[in-house]
């Protein structure tokens, strides 16, 4: 710990002066809040050419046949949207901006543990999403193998693989950086006299989650480097041609990539148990609860990968403990919904635009997350596997859950990044163009689904055209929403309402230092006394 | 950080744990040439496990550290351990 520091404490670190200036002070910046806003704008970057693709495979289907690309394009354009979509936002997501803007701040702490390593993380994500980039401009022809790149499809395919797949591989270096980094924060930076227990939720999550990142993460990343040597090399550790076992790849891709919904979600119900009791203005319900759930989560999470594997030809055995297991992790998933709810009850609630971005996160949330159920018995998973039931569950899950908690915690934090308030009545209208235009894309994928739509297919029976005409509509709907929702914060951030420091009435320690916080965000070190608390309403 | 003990382990501490690795080294590559069947990748994977056993403890001095660190270790080793014996649940009963 350094006792004196020449940085001023009065200057945000929006204009703090350091050495470098413009844009080397930011992409030399080693103060967290910079990187976490580095890491927000190449986001949204990224994040607008996965909509981009998105909207265009929408497009493709709006009727049946070729509308306006080619299978091959099709096959193409959902590979690179899933990739994008997958491991450069929803994983990365939350930890990464509002992990790294709020965690130093949250447990009183001026930085994280290891700063350089943190701005480190954030070129190695820059490398991996160029490499996957290249991939499209380079090379014989796009990616096509979907974003689980199943083997043996994945080595005997003619297109670019290999620079997307070690894209995926740095992407992964990046997320075992952040995590460790975390994981070291929490341990030795917390204030002092706040113990583990009282310590805020959505630190806590980014511990799990932390977990995580760092025992999961290298799996998919030798998982990748196999597949890298089976292409170039043929060492038959998947190829059924030369005695290897293409099952055996789906395990390990899943092995990772099943915890890694526990990356994307967990900080997402951190971010949301932050934003309820603030708007409730009440004490959480079952703070210990969300804990012990938060930790069952990351936990069981490791055991129930199999369940995407259901139809793939693994033993009955592994089917159904595969199958209780999932069962198990909807367990804790559903203790949290019953805390949210339960600090709502009674609470003097008020009707802002990060509270309607939360509670909707619930409904979407629940709705998803009993979908996992009906995927999670064996029975019916075998009817709806890799149908657009399957697509309109993890939508819900993972653009619902993740993405609904990202905007709401984009709406909460937002005075404190920017020391500025939005235009709220313009908030509230992008919020509910998005939400209508999100259940109108999703949902009829569920009937869809269950009526024998396949996933991954640019064409489709006549019977299925009019739920799909539903289905592109939302899109619009939803984009439009998106549209009001970024211009409204671009604007605000430039020329909105100087902001209070606790605009919300929050009680978390981010809500007693400056918006935007200084340098090294506290004057003082706070102090937790045996009464102080992060609810304490 | 000041309040923090440092243990100094001596070089000969060092030096048997480097020629206990090697040793083991070329006794993984010796039973190679001895027909054990399917126990062949069994005594691999043992004879790798003491080996990294070796390196936690000495090298990486879990030896010296405070015990919330071994049970982390520790942990880490039993979600791993969980994992392998899941995944043989495929292939043990296909
Ligand atoms: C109650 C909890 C949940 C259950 C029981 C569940 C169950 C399942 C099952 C069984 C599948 C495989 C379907 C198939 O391919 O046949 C699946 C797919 C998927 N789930 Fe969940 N899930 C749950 C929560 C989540 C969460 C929290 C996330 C992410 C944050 C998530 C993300 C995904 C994704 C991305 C896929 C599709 C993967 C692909 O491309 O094949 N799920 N889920
Ligand atoms: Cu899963």
């Amino acid at each position: 710990m350094q006792a004196t520091s020449k940085i001023p404490t009065d200057v945000s670190y929006l204009e703090y002066k350091g050495k470098y200036k413009g844009l080397l002070s930011w992409i030399l910046s080693t103060d967290h809040k910079r990187i976490a806003l580095l890491y927000m704008y190449s986001m949204m970057v990224l994040f607008l050419v996965g909509v981009a693709l998105g909207l265009a495979m929408k497009l493709e289907l709006i009727a049946p046949g070729k509308t306006i690309m080619e299978a091959n394009d099709y096959n193409a354009v959902f590979t690179v949207h899933g990739v994008i979509m997958i491991f450069m936002i929803v994983i990365p997501g939350l930890p990464a901006v509002f992990g790294n803007f709020m965690l130093p701040i949250m447990i009183g702490a001026k930085d994280v543990a290891f700063p350089k390593l943190n701005l480190l993380s954030w070129y190695v994500y820059i490398a991996g999403a160029l490499l996957v980039i290249a991939s499209l401009l380079f090379g014989p022809g796009t990616p096509d193998t979907g974003w689980t790149f199943y083997a043996p499809y994945s080595f005997k395919t003619g297109t670019n693989m290999l620079p997307a797949i070690f894209g995926a591989f740095v992407l992964g270096f990046s997320s075992i950086l952040t995590g460790l980094n975390f994981i070291v924060t929490i341990h030795r930076l917390r204030a002092p006299g706040m113990k583990w227990t009282k310590m805020p939720l959505f630190p806590w999550t980014l511990y799990g989650t932390a977990w995580i990142q760092l025992l999961a993460t290298p799996v998919v990343g030798i998982t990748l480097v196999l597949v890298a040597l089976e292409r170039i090399f043929g060492i038959g550790v998947f190829d059924p041609a030369l005695g290897g076992d293409p099952i055996l790849y789906q395990h390990l891709f899943w092995i990772y990539s099943h915890p890694a919904v526990y990356v994307m979600i967990l900080p997402a119900m951190g971010a949301i148990s932050e934003i309820i009791p603030t708007f409730s203005q009440k004490h959480i319900f079952g703070y210990k609860a969300i804990i012990a759930s938060t930790l069952a989560i990351a936990f069981v999470g490791y055991f129930v990968w199999g369940h995407h594997m259901f139809t793939s030809g693994m033993s009955g055995t592994a089917q159904y403990t595969f199958s209780i297991l999932t069962f198990l992790v909807a367990i804790p998933s559903a203790i949290k919904v019953f805390n949210w709810i339960s600090t709502m009850y009674k609470g003097s609630i008020r009707m802002e635009t990060p509270f309607y971005w939360a509670a909707s996160f619930i409904f979407i949330f629940m709705i998803g997350g009993l979908s996992g159920l009906v995927l999670g018995a064996l029975s019916t998973n075998i009817y709806v596997h890799d149908t657009a039931f399957v697509v309109a569950h993890f939508h819900f899950i993972v653009f619902g859950g993740v993405g609904f908690s990202f905007f709401g915690a984009v709406h909460y934090w937002f005075p404190k990044l920017y020391g500025r308030m939005y235009e709220k009545s313009w908030a509230n209208v992008g919020w509910l163009t998005f939400t209508i235009g999100f259940l109108a894309l999703y949902s009829p994928m569920f009937y869809l689904g269950m009526q024998g739509m396949p996933r991954r297919y640019y064409d489709y029976l006549e019977e299925f055209h009019s739920a799909n005409i539903l289905s592109t509509l939302g899109s619009w709907v939803m984009t439009f929403g998106l549209v009001i929702i970024l211009i409204n914060l671009y604007r605000s951030s430039k020329n909105g309402k100087i902001a209070s420091i606790n605009p919300w009435d929050g009680k978390t320690l981010e809500w007693t230092v400056p918006s935007p916080p200084p340098v090294e965000n506290f004057d003082e070190v706070p102090v937790y006394g045996e009464k102080d608390g992060p609810y304490e309403y | 950080m000041e309040n923090e003990k440092h243990h100094i382990v001596s070089y000969k501490t060092y030096t048997v744990i480097l020629l206990v690795l090697i040793a083991l080294t070329f006794i993984s590559i010796g039973i190679t040439n001895i027909e054990l069947g399917s126990f062949a990748v069994t005594g691999a994977l043992l004879l790798a496990s003491v080996k990294s056993f070796l390196v936690l403890t000495y090298f990486m001095h879990l030896k010296y550290d405070k015990p919330y660190i071994i049970l982390m270790v520790a942990f880490v080793f039993a979600v791993f351990l969980a994992v392998i014996i899941i995944t043989f649940f495929d292939y043990f009963f296909r």
